[in-house]
């Protein structure tokens, strides 16, 4: 098999005395999407925080296209093509889709300024193939929709050619419509070749468009599954009982 | 903004829009122009035409100045959710040490009094000193986690008294003549530089106007009809215009004249009859509302102060260093309370203990009226200088009426409450914002 994407291996970290991650290990292949399937608390989230760099791992180490990496921020995570869209979107409310989309990353003039004309129109861009009906360019973004919103969360991901797209809850807030449309959005970046680990709690979402799911418990992995190789109901008791019964049996 | 602006397409089928909203002017910033004017108005009639003189006019903005440089630099510390309630403290500290520095110090070493570097050797190591404070204080913030109310708030007792220990607690001065020109009356333009500047500010301003609409036009973008445009550009003619011509038309009293002809330019006071025009510390408050205006908006260490204002951890996971930001905000207050420093203490010509005091006050409510939220995320420069306008006119407009003193102060309390309610009542009628 060719070099994994991205490989987490035995990856831990521990808030005050709770082991939110213990040793846990995971890849994601170029093309291919998997899936972190799991409670509330069962520790996705802070698996996959440490991937863009809001946490740092206590132990265990991180490889991107077989190098080992270093991540101990969300700028290191950048410069490995890791991009996030969080479930909370992390946008700033008061700021319009184009200083969100380029938060951190501004585009400048000559002089060093921001250029917002110029972003703006890149926006613009971005946003007519994403979303043809976002309009609203010149609101700050808490005018917005929650399918507007989610849309400048995924279009700045998206803008800056991530390789490793990280996505958690990407459809939580959404309308039906709307998510379809990051269903169609999911499908076409698979086939551009980025990697991407998606966050849901939608087991029938998730089967419909991982490759793989990874069913995680306390904080443990419970095991990895080809989508093809299980029913919904495998994967909701390894959700619940924390083991695949098909092992069991 | 309100809501006709949503649609942005340029469309021939566009709904027709109202005069204000085709000049797309802040509704915010009117509604304070508004407030600001009925309040002239008002203790115009009350002063029986006192109050819009030259004379009162130009005492107001060199009254504003200290109080409005202190108050743009304030909309950045509480944009960013933080508050500073050192700055008239560490504007008494800087005032000290400059004072210290050009009437001791530097003489002491050797320099005569009088001697040109004196003054920008006060102000040098003055500015250096309130950007050391500050910078400390964001470090405290920034890097220890300790509330800005605290670390501010230990500022506050602190740095006034380290000021009390350099000058062991007396009035210092006369201050050097140089430094003295930053004060206002000591140090205006006259005539025919003032109108010189305003001429240059009219050519720039309508200039930026065109520039603007150009680069949108080079984008595709929509603008605004060109009718709009040449009115905010005659609008801000006018508006220079007036405000230099009535600075300009505030004479120079006839015995101070006479005190020293050659002063003006002339060689016996009869016939003289020369103006005070723009006062030095007036321009010095413009040119740094301009600086802070285009940090605010154009660069990226503005862009990242209203980005952690509005969500800290949606700045954090950008990659914004927002540790390093808060240092570099508080240390750019401590800077403009330096600057407000040579100000204050060169109106007075001379440094006391008590420079300042409950300026933090007067600095916090002159942002927040000015529409600056302690929310975080939402305020502007113009809107603080505004703000410390509003209250500097309120605050001379009564006693020019004779109001007695705890009234002027419970008058003021009371406008600092409504101007928020009113803000409140704004921002949810026009939309969560």
């Amino acid at each position: 098999m060719t070099t994994p994407l991205v490989e987490m291996k035995n990856v831990s970290i521990a808030f005050g005395g709770v082991q939110a991650v213990d040793n846990v290990s995971i890849s994601l292949h170029a093309g291919e999407v998997v899936g972190l399937l799991g409670h509330n608390g069962a520790g996705k989230s802070t698996l996959i925080k440490m991937l863009s760099g809001a946490y740092k791992m206590d132990s265990g180490e991180i490889w991107i296209e077989g190098e080992r990496a270093t991540i101990h921020s969300p700028r290191d995570a950048r410069d490995y093509n890791i991009e996030t869209i969080y479930q909370t979107l992390a946008l700033a409310d008061n700021l319009d889709a184009a200083s969100n989309l380029f938060l951190g990353r501004e585009l400048t003039t000559g002089l060093g300024f921001v250029d917002d004309d110029r972003m703006e129109a890149e926006t613009r861009k971005i946003m007519a193939r994403l979303n043809p009906n976002f309009k609203k360019l010149k609101e700050p973004v808490s005018a917005l929709s929650g399918g507007q919103r989610q849309s400048v969360a995924i279009a700045r991901a998206v803008y800056f050619n991530a390789k490793i797209l990280i996505m958690d809850e990407p459809t939580a807030a959404l309308g039906v419509h709307e998510t379809a449309m990051v269903a169609e959005l999911i499908q076409e970046l698979k086939k551009q070749g980025l990697g991407i680990f998606l966050i849901s709690h939608d087991t029938r979402e998730m089967m419909e468009l991982c490759d793989r799911v990874a069913v995680m418990k306390n904080g443990q992995m419970v095991g990895t599954e080809r989508v093809e190789d299980v029913t919904e109901d495998d994967i909701l008791s390894m959700i619940i009982l924390g083991k695949n019964p098909r092992e069991a049996a | 903004m309100t809501d006709s602006t949503t649609d942005t397409r340029p469309s021939p089928t566009a709904p027709k829009r109202s005069f204000l909203n085709s000049l797309e002017i802040d509704t915010r910033l009117l509604g304070m122009i508004g407030a600001f004017v009925l309040v002239a108005l008002v203790f115009n009639v009350l002063t029986e035409g006192r109050f819009l003189t030259p004379r009162n006019i130009f005492n107001l903005t060199i009254q504003t100045a200290s109080v409005a440089i202190m108050a743009t630099g304030m909309v950045f510390v509480i944009v960013t959710r933080h508050i500073d309630l050192s700055v008239g403290a560490i504007l008494a500290a800087c005032s000290a040490l400059m004072a210290m520095t050009q009437v001791r110090w530097l003489p002491g070493l050797g320099l005569e009094i009088g001697h040109w570097a004196i003054p920008w050797i006060a102000i040098t190591a003055g500015v250096i000193f309130g950007g050391m404070i500050g910078a400390f204080n964001g470090w405290l913030i920034g890097y220890q986690g300790i509330p800005a109310f605290i670390v501010t708030l230990g500022g506050f007792l602190i740095w006034r008294n380290v000021g009390w220990y350099q000058t062991a607690g007396q009035t210092i001065g006369p201050l050097d003549s140089t430094f003295m020109t930053f004060g206002g009356i000591n140090g205006t333009l006259g005539g025919p530089l003032s109108w010189g500047l305003g001429i240059i500010a009219i050519v720039a301003t309508v200039i930026l106007i065109f520039n603007a609409r150009r680069v949108k036009v080079a984008h595709d973008f929509p603008v605004k009809p060109l009718w709009a445009e040449v009115t905010l550009a005659v609008i801000a003619t006018a508006a220079i215009a007036g405000f230099i011509a009535i600075l300009t038309n505030y004479g120079v009293p006839e015995r101070v004249v006479a005190r020293d002809p050659a002063k003006y330019g002339c060689e016996v006071a009869e016939g003289c009859n020369p103006v005070y025009g723009l006062p030095i510390s007036v321009l010095l408050l413009l040119g740094i509302a301009v600086v802070m205006t285009v940090i605010a908006r154009r660069t990226r260490f503005g862009r990242y102060i209203f980005a952690t204002g509005g969500n800290p951890d949606a700045a954090e996971l950008s990659g914004i260093n927002t540790r390093f930001l808060t240092v570099k905000i508080f240390a750019l207050m401590g800077v403009l309370c330096a600057i407000s420093a040579i100000v204050a203490s060169s109106r007075l010509a001379n440094h006391s203990n008590d420079l300042g005091t409950l300026d933090e006050l007067r600095v916090i409510a002159a942002a927040v009226i000015g529409g600056t939220a302690l929310s975080g995320g939402i305020g502007t420069i113009y809107g603080a200088i505004l703000g410390a306008l509003i209250m500097q006119s309120l605050q001379s407009g009564m006693a020019m009426v004779g109001v007695d003193a705890p009234l002027q102060n419970i008058v003021v309390g009371a406008v600092l409450v409504f101007a928020v309610f009113i803000d409140i009542q704004y921002r949810k009628r026009v939309g969560a914002k």
